[in-house]
């Protein structure tokens, strides 16, 4: 292997590894055409200096979004569970917002749950459970100042809920009650004097979204055989708790909450979320688009270390030039932001010198010609 | 209980929704109730909606009582004598005239044979379903909605014969059609609405089939000889106008040949068809750029500065002159006053608009085309009898789509011209199919309107029959000659100094952000910058404060009116920017330039 050495450096660690796999075995002259021309593919791959790949990385994601706008709700009411796709989907990831319409995980599990056996108690084992789930009809005495809620044996069972889950619940979330559960009937007392009729509505408002077990969060399951393994289909997500989950495989598990991803696992799980979800979009849509152009947008959304979306308070209010963000919206504010602490413009990117009409330092605006000048003595 | 409302407007409910509706309406034909008002009962949500208001798309019905039509032979032979009018038959109850939602709850028979007890009403006639234009095309119920749509506003936009006192007429932008005629196939709306008293349209040739490839994507193909022979041709009139204003301080503008000493004023040559009282004179063949009524105004600032200028005093020219690209000949000229007594000039120029490549042109159903070539009569394709058309269709536009009128009225046309005679072609009423082919067949022709057809250039026989017929064509208003336009250099504006905009100010074509875009993916940076060098400018600006300089012309010399004795440079910019310098100056910030050697 020593006639590979000299490209280590040359190739990316990946091309490298898979270069000495393939070669493995091979004669070392042969070896090292092969080198050779993986290297030469390679150079010839890279982007050359100049090109303007944001901008064509813009036009290659924007031109097949505007035949999306179309096609968008076509989808509306057919899949088994509601999920924004589509262009809503790919504003909502690009512009970087925190709080997305159709939060929604994939849990993988580990080698024994995932063979179906037990399935749906498994899912509903993660969903989360409030006491309206299991609550069929709440009465409220006015002469003893108590709630009395008359629960589903059967969606208990279901549910694999228990009398003492939900006294448990209840007193360790509501103060200043008792309560006890007879026949099925859950009877809430205030420890306190009569109480008006609209605090104990209020009480039995509070009753109802009682979380008593499962996952907080997950608001629906649906268990899915894909290929030979159930996975499960959640509604809602909260990925650190379900990673917790014992029989939850860690490692495919995942949600579609950037922000979430970006918390618990880091920035660049943030950024391969991004590209997964966009380019899962584009997919779905049968659209083509090289997936370089989305790692160039996921790069740039999660440069700063945390999610920054294209908006004019995310990555274009980070843009050195004033122009460029003046040029961008809300001109006067950037102006005067700007002049009130003199800022100045080096005039670097293309926007400004479009408005200069000045050559662009993009493609063959970029390179400048160097001479040596000497004196010469008369 | 059924609510009811009234223009949207709850007011109170019914028991018997029905019996309530019924009554409604038999109160309303015997005229107690305004004939102008509806109401229908929705029993899908229990609802009664009265509507009177004005806007409703409403359509008159025979009313219909136990399957017997009210309107019967006697008032039919009295509307025909005069003794009855429209109106007595709303009055009498005998028609009504429903709007949309009271026609959910009729049952409307077509003819009078399909009459039966559930019947509510009977059609006076069902071309009364479609409006004056629609009614106009022929075998309208053979074509699909949304062309029958098309056709039918693209018949508003013909020329034709317009108005028979047009000569006395000052219209704006009008159009003439020289030779109009009547339509062979035709429908019953052409007597009705005296479409001989203002036709619009010629009857051509058609032959389907493609030409050369001239003929793609709706562009039709011009027999050269029918447009010498006058074919298509129209006259397009257009006025220019010029008002004596009159100023503050009794000054007002005069109509006549400018002075030499006008500030403002044109070559001579600009005047030479101006008579004595500063107008053309009719007949006078004008082109671009001839002044057409001469006129001055008095000075536009009368201010304390004209005692220190000399010439003050000095009236403006404001003549009015044909602009950029248009020429005609001065067909009328009218010397009035308008409403507040000034003198008023209008005069109109006519210009003979001959068909040429980009003129558009439509058959009544929608299949609007444009003029791709026109042939030379020679080359075109002959039929055996020696017949050549004035007009080739492309065969692609039919399929997709699916206009059967326009082929029904090709095969119908050319009937009736072998035959003689109008051919009627009403909706749901028209000459059947059949009974044409059998006619044509007996005039000695095929039966499906399909010829041999030779080559005009090689005299070769095609080996395709060819369908070729009469067809009533319209020429629209829409002309190359109106909107054709180009610009290297010309005018720009005065305060941004980039090219104007708009054919009439003879303005550029914007190269937009989008193609600036491709510019610069592609990475022509140097190309992007002469693009959109159409504002470029070189300032002085002083190299201490940054800011722009002054520079003399007279002394040739740079300085900078802040710093004294500062070294100024030339620099180029747009001058865009350079105004949004001044913008920000304007807001109270300071915008330095910081000059440095690109090199």
């Amino acid at each position: 292997m020593a006639t590979l050495k000299e490209y280590q450096d040359k190739l990316p660690p990946k091309l490298f590894e898979e270069l000495k796999d393939e070669t493995k075995g091979m004669a070392d002259s042969k070896a090292k055409k092969v080198a050779e021309a993986v290297y030469e593919e390679f150079r010839m791959s890279r982007v050359e200096p100049g090109e303007s790949v944001g901008l064509v990385g813009a036009e290659s994601i924007g031109e097949p979004g505007t035949q999306m706008t179309l096609n968008t709700f076509h989808f509306a009411g057919v899949a088994e569970m509601n999920v924004t796709m589509g262009l809503p989907r790919i504003i909502e990831i690009l512009d970087g917002r925190a709080k997305i319409k159709t939060p929604m995980m994939e849990i993988f599990l580990k080698n024994p749950y995932n063979k179906g056996k037990d399935i749906k108690k498994i899912a509903l084992s993660v969903r989360e459970t409030v006491f309206r789930d299991i609550a069929t009809e709440f009465l409220i005495n006015l002469a003893d100042s108590t709630i009395e809620a008359k629960m589903s044996k059967k969606k208990m069972d279901d549910l694999s809920v228990t009398d003492n889950m939900v006294l448990k619940a209840i007193t360790g979330t509501v103060k200043g009650i008792t309560a006890r559960i007879k026949e099925n009937v859950l009877i809430v007392k205030t420890k306190g004097k009569e109480e008006s009729l609209n605090e104990i509505y209020r009480l039995k408002e509070k009753l109802k979204d009682i979380f008593i077990k499962g996952v907080k969060g997950i608001k629906q399951v649906l268990p899915v055989k894909r290929e030979d393994e159930f996975i499960i289909i959640t509604a809602g997500t909260n990925l650190n708790e379900v990673l917790q989950l014992e029989f939850v495989d860690e490692e495919r598990t995942i949600t579609n909450d950037i922000f979430e991803i970006a918390d618990i696992l880091g920035i660049e799980a943030a950024r391969q979320a991004i590209i997964n979800e966009v380019y899962k979009v584009i997919e779905s849509q049968g659209l083509n688009v090289d997936i370089r152009h989305i790692m160039l947008v996921a790069d740039t959304i999660c440069s700063a270390g945390r999610i920054k979306g294209i908006t004019r308070y995310g990555v274009v209010s980070e843009k050195s030039s004033v122009l460029a963000r003046a040029s961008f919206e809300t001109p006067i504010r950037h102006i005067i932001n700007a002049s009130l602490v003199g800022e100045v413009d080096e005039l670097t990117s293309v926007v400004e010198n479009v408005m200069l009409n000045q050559p662009i330092p993009v493609g063959t605006g970029l390179p400048g010609l160097v001479t040596k000048s000497t004196k010469v003595d008369k | 209980m059924t609510e009811v409302y009234i223009n949207g407007k709850y007011v109170g409910n019914v028991e018997n929704p029905e019996d309530f509706t019924k009554q409604v309406i038999n109160e309303r034909r015997k005229g107690v109730i305004s004939a102008e008002s509806n109401i229908f009962y929705d029993y899908k949500s229990d609802e009664i909606r009265v509507e009177c208001l004005k806007g409703r798309v409403r359509r008159p019905l025979i009313v219909v009582k136990d399957g017997q039509p009210l309107l019967t032979e006697k008032h039919v032979k009295q509307l025909e004598k005069g003794e009855l009018k429209w109106s007595d038959l709303i009055e009498q109850g005998v028609v009504e005239v429903l709007d949309t939602s009271e026609e959910e709850n009729a049952l409307v028979a077509f003819w009078e044979k399909d009459l039966t007890k559930e019947h509510t009403h009977l059609e006076i006639t069902p071309l009364a379903m479609l409006g004056l234009t629609g009614s106009l095309v022929p075998y309208a119920n053979y074509t699909q909605s949304a062309r029958l749509n098309i056709g039918a506003k693209n018949q508003k936009q013909a020329l034709g014969f317009y108005a028979s006192n047009f000569p006395v007429r000052m219209d704006m932008d009008v159009n003439l059609l020289h030779t109009p005629q009547l339509p062979i196939v035709r429908t019953i709306m052409h007597e009705i609405s005296q479409y001989e008293d203002h036709p619009a349209g010629q009857n051509m040739v058609v032959a389907v089939m493609s030409y050369k490839g001239y003929n793609m994507e709706d562009a039709i193909i011009i027999n050269k000889g029918s447009i010498d022979r006058g074919m298509g041709r129209s006259t397009y009139y257009r006025p220019a106008i010029a008002e004596e204003l009159r100023y503050s301080g009794g000054l007002i503008d005069e109509i006549s040949i400018p002075d030499k000493d006008v500030k403002g004023y044109k070559s001579e040559t600009d005047y030479r068809y101006l008579e004595e009282d500063g107008i053309v004179y009719p007949e006078a063949s004008v082109a671009e750029g001839d002044v057409i009524i001469g006129k001055t105004s008095p000075p536009r600032f009368l201010s304390s500065m004209d005692e220190y200028n000399l010439a003050s005093n000095v009236r403006r020219e404001s003549s009015t002159s044909l602009s950029h690209g248009e020429e005609g000949v001065v067909d009328f000229v009218l010397i009035t006053e308008n409403e507040e007594g000034n003198k008023l000039v209008q005069v109109r120029l006519r210009d003979q608009r001959i068909p040429e490549i980009g003129d558009k042109f439509t058959s009544r159903h929608g299949q609007k085309g444009v003029i791709g070539l026109i042939v030379p009569e020679i080359d075109l394709p002959f039929t055996a009898s020696g017949i050549k058309p004035d007009l080739i269709f492309s065969p692609h536009g039919i399929p997709s789509r699916m206009t059967v009128s326009h082929l029904l009225e090709l095969v119908g046309g050319k009937m009736g011209a072998l035959a003689g005679r109008f051919v009627d072609s009403t909706a749901f009423q028209a000459e059947g199919e059949e009974d044409i082919r059998k006619e044509l067949l007996s005039l000695g022709f095929r039966e499906n309107g399909v010829e041999t057809v030779y080559n005009g250039m090689t005299g070769e026989q095609y080996p395709a029959r060819i369908y070729i017929g009469n067809m009533h064509y319209l020429k629209l208003k829409h002309m190359v000659a109106n909107k054709l336009h180009s610009r290297a250099r010309g005018p720009i504006q005065l305060l941004t100094r980039q090219p104007t905009e708009g054919r009439a100010k003879e303005g550029g074509l914007r190269l937009g952000e989008m193609e600036k875009d491709t510019f610069v993916a592609y990475g022509a940076s140097l190309l992007l910058k002469e693009r959109f060098d159409s504002d470029r400018t070189i300032v002085p600006v002083c190299s201490n404060c940054g800011m722009i300089a002054i520079k003399d012309v007279f002394k040739n010399k740079s300085y900078c009116p802040i710093c004294s004795d500062s070294e100024i440079d030339d620099i180029e910019i747009s001058y865009a920017f350079k105004l949004i310098l001044d913008e920000f100056k304007s807001l109270g910030i300071y915008p330095k330039l910081e000059l440095e050697n690109k090199y």
